[in-house]
């Protein structure tokens, strides 16, 4: 139409549009991103997912780019796998079905903080005989640490941190300070440069073999840290972009344009129709929304669709179908209708064609900035425990951090990331719509 | 008039507005149009006059099928009409076209003139695209909205009054109506553009044969554009007559009242006090008894005319009136 063109023209002349375009659209790019990147069925896949997929992440690491703004660097994540590094593997046959394989890994170490954490992982194939490998560690200054001796099962796991043995040879140090720390130091001090880790074992059977991997866990990760449970929060705040988006839209078409729709049906055909629309709004006025939510999530289901459904269900009865039911009762009267039923234009024509088109200038902006508040209704179902079970939202990360006490663990980036992009969307939306607002409905213009 | 010449027969015609308190409590009726009787004959220009407030706007809405007449009936070329069948009533709608009094109003302000256009041949089935662009070309050029081009895409905002008014007579005659009713079509027009707007009408009569009913409180305009006049007080059709012989002679006390009240450019008339009747227009929820002027007739006879309703006299051919004054006259003659 013509005048949405104009108007849409209009739109760019105001600073506070285009920014809010420029933020739509930079969550519009991410949603495309996080759907093309990854199917939602790995993304849920991934968030429900425990120690097993999120192996070698850290546990409730900083984003790794605070490194930029940091003199002393804390170390991120390194990871050392046969399977990855051909190189780093050799096999040596024995005779007699007897093999030695021998795995080295130069640890490059520059950083100013100690690892996390550090664990071997290893997986052994075998038929009877279980292969047995012998583990130990080279410093930068020549000294030899061993790390264990240990028969292998088909996975095994060491968790060289929480070895008690490993940490009483280390003068009562934890392994991650202990097998970097400078020996010479009063207080434990980074020796840097690199490390080797040797593991020799021997597997007696021809099939038989081993893979190692090392992980040197480090503080920080990724564009947006982790959590408790290893998890990269990006993966939460990737894909909870699409869902955000596509459930504020959704909801906000629902509750926006059916209630537009029936205030117009009300007011045109009037009655008791009109009657009855009106005593239903005024019921669902008085309902609590909040507290029925909380108790379908309770005692039914949780899952997004169901409890968004149900909000949108229970605002489509809203208030606004008094404002609507206002500006239509006005338009109802204008010469124009009078006119379009003097050709014979059906009720349903004159309340689509001809009422409905009237309303659009206020019911546009009105929908925009409905979005984020349906964003932020998510948000707030999640922090109070309602939020779905299987889908990674921003809401879920802010309530994951609430209940395992990211603030007072000072685990900022946590609440900071999903905090900000649920504001940044708020934010967007809202300019966006107001400037709409203003080109819409020219009145407001001087304002 | 003889029956084929006839396009429009009301008879009898009643429009009442149910009053409710509360939504449900019936307190009474607004008798908007009370016992109209009149006739219309084919490519006849006819007038109704009268003060606001008097019906004139609901018989004609009444006449387009927009209010459901509570008693009497309209005989639209030779059919009785059925306001209950929807498809007899669009068909009859179809043939009759409306002008309205705010062209700005009448004219959908989100619809281009294409648009406004093609809504009134779209409802009432024309489906091919070709015909459909053909006749609305056809009815810009009857209004003299050309070229036609350059008007086509426009809204109603970028037209000026007249244009816009044009414009609905355009969407009046799409549909080849055979009556136009013309609800004080220039009221809110500018001086300068009244005379082109009812000469189109006249134009557009004469060129298809279209009957109007023109409903105005401008008696000025009257003389120039209709062939009759009817002239409303109270719900009802009081005097009609052809136009000359009305504004010449007129009968009905109203009518010498309203006549009287045309203003004059005369300077005299700065020292001249007119005689003009006092009181106010009739309550319609509560006309008074017999004859709906007579608490402001000067000329009013106790006991006759604030008890029984005047009949329709027929004073000479074509001029009748509604009024006790003429009751003998009449009854002499055609003793």
């Amino acid at each position: 139409m013509n005048w949405m063109r104009t108007n849409l023209k209009l739109l760019t002349s105001y600073p506070s549009a285009l920014a809010g375009l420029v933020v739509i659209l930079a969550l519009v790019i991410m949603a495309v991103y996080a759907m093309v990147s990854m199917p939602l069925s790995e993304a849920i896949n991934l968030w429900r997912a425990g120690e097993g997929i999120w192996q070698d992440t850290p546990r409730n690491a900083a984003p790794a780019w605070l490194n930029v703004f940091r003199r002393e660097k804390l170390p991120v994540t390194q990871v050392y796998d046969t399977t990855q590094m051909p190189g780093s593997k050799t096999v040596e046959s024995l005779g007699g079905g007897l093999k030695e394989i021998r795995v080295v890994f130069p640890v490059e170490y520059a950083y100013d903080g100690f690892p996390q954490e550090i664990s071997v992982f290893t997986t052994a194939q075998f038929e009877q005989a279980r292969p047995n490998l012998t583990m130990y560690w080279l410093t930068p200054d020549g000294r030899e640490i061993p790390l264990g001796n240990e028969t292998l099962r088909a996975s095994e796991s060491f968790r060289l941190s929480q070895d008690t043995r490993l940490s009483r040879r280390l003068r009562n140090q934890p392994a991650e300070i202990g097998l970097f720390a400078d020996p010479g130091a009063p207080s434990p001090t980074v020796l840097k440069g690199t490390y080797q880790f040797v593991a020799e074992g021997i597997v007696f059977e021809d099939a038989a073999d081993i893979d190692v991997k090392l992980v040197v866990y480090g503080q920080l990760h990724g564009l947006a840290g982790t959590d408790h449970r290893r998890r990269d929060i990006m993966v939460a705040l990737l894909w909870g972009t699409p869902i955000a988006l596509a459930m504020g839209f959704v909801a906000a078409v629902g509750a926006t344009v059916s209630t537009m729709l029936i205030a117009a049906v009300g007011a045109w055909y009037g009655g008791w129709v009109d009657e009855l629309i009106q005593r239903i709004t005024e019921v669902h006025l008085i309902l609590p929304i909040l507290p029925i939510l909380i108790m379908v999530g309770t005692l039914y289901n949780r899952s997004l669709v169901v409890i968004m459904g149900l909000f949108v269900l229970l605002s489509v009865f809203s208030g606004g179908i008094k404002t609507y039911r206002a500006l239509f009762l006005q338009i109802k009267e204008a010469p124009y209708i009078e006119g379009a039923r003097s050709y014979s234009a059906s009720n349903m024509r004159i309340v689509f064609r001809y009422m409905v088109p009237r309303v659009l200038p206020v019911l546009i902006p009105q929908f925009v900035t409905l979005i984020p508040s349906f964003v932020f209704l998510e948000a707030t179902l999640a922090v109070l425990g309602l939020g779905d079970p299987l889908l990674p939202t921003w809401g879920k990360v802010l309530w994951e951090a609430e209940t395992n006490g990211a603030l007072f663990n000072g685990h900022y980036y946590w609440v900071l990331a999903p905090s900000v992009l649920l504001l940044v969307t708020g934010l967007g939306f809202s300019m966006l719509g107001f400037t709409l607002d203003r080109v819409f409905n020219p009145r407001l213009r001087g304002l | 008039m003889s029956d084929n010449s006839v396009l429009l027969r009301v008879e009898d015609l009643h429009t009442w507005f149910e009053l409710r308190r509360f939504g449900f409590f019936r307190i009474g009726h607004v008798r908007a149009v009370d016992g109209v009787n009149c006739v219309l004959g084919r490519g006849e220009a006819v007038a109704v006059v009268g003060e606001s407030g008097c019906g004139k706007s609901t018989l004609a809405r009444t006449i387009l099928g927009l209010y459901t007449p509570t008693k009497g009936r309209i005989v639209f070329d030779g059919k009785v009409l059925d306001t209950k069948d929807d498809k007899a009533m669009q068909a009859y709608r179809a043939q009759v076209g409306y002008v309205q009094q705010d062209p700005f109003g009448a004219l959908p302000p989100f619809m281009d003139v294409r648009r406004i256009l093609d809504e009134p041949l779209v409802i009432n089935g024309v489906k091919d695209p070709k015909e459909r662009d053909a006749r609305i070309r056809q009815a810009l050029e009857d209004v003299r909205l050309t070229p036609v081009d350059d008007f086509l895409g426009k809204f109603p905002h970028q037209l000026s009054g007249g244009q816009q008014q044009r414009l609905v007579i355009a969407r009046a005659i799409i549909l080849k109506p055979k009556l136009i009713v013309a609800d004080e079509p220039v009221s809110m027009l500018d001086a300068s553009v009244r005379v082109e707007i009812l000469q189109l009408l006249r134009r557009l009569q004469e060129a298809y044969g279209i009957s109007i009913i023109y409903i105005t409180h401008d008696l000025s305009t009257v003389r120039f554009f209709s062939e009759r006049i009817f002239v409303m007080y109270g719900a009802k059709i009081i005097e009609q007559a052809k136009t000359r012989d009305l504004l010449d002679n007129p009968q009905h006390p109203y009518t010498r009242a309203l006549l009287n009240a045309i203003p004059d450019p005369d300077p005299d008339n700065a020292h001249r006090f007119r005689e003009v009747p006092g009181g106010e227009p009739p309550s319609l929820m509560n006309p008074p008894s017999g004859c709906r002027f007579h608490p402001r007739c000067p000329a009013i006879i106790r006991g006759k005319c604030d008890a029984q309703i005047p009949p329709d006299l027929e004073l000479e051919p074509a001029h009748k009136v509604a009024c006790w004054l003429y009751a003998d006259n009449v009854q002499r003659e055609s003793a």
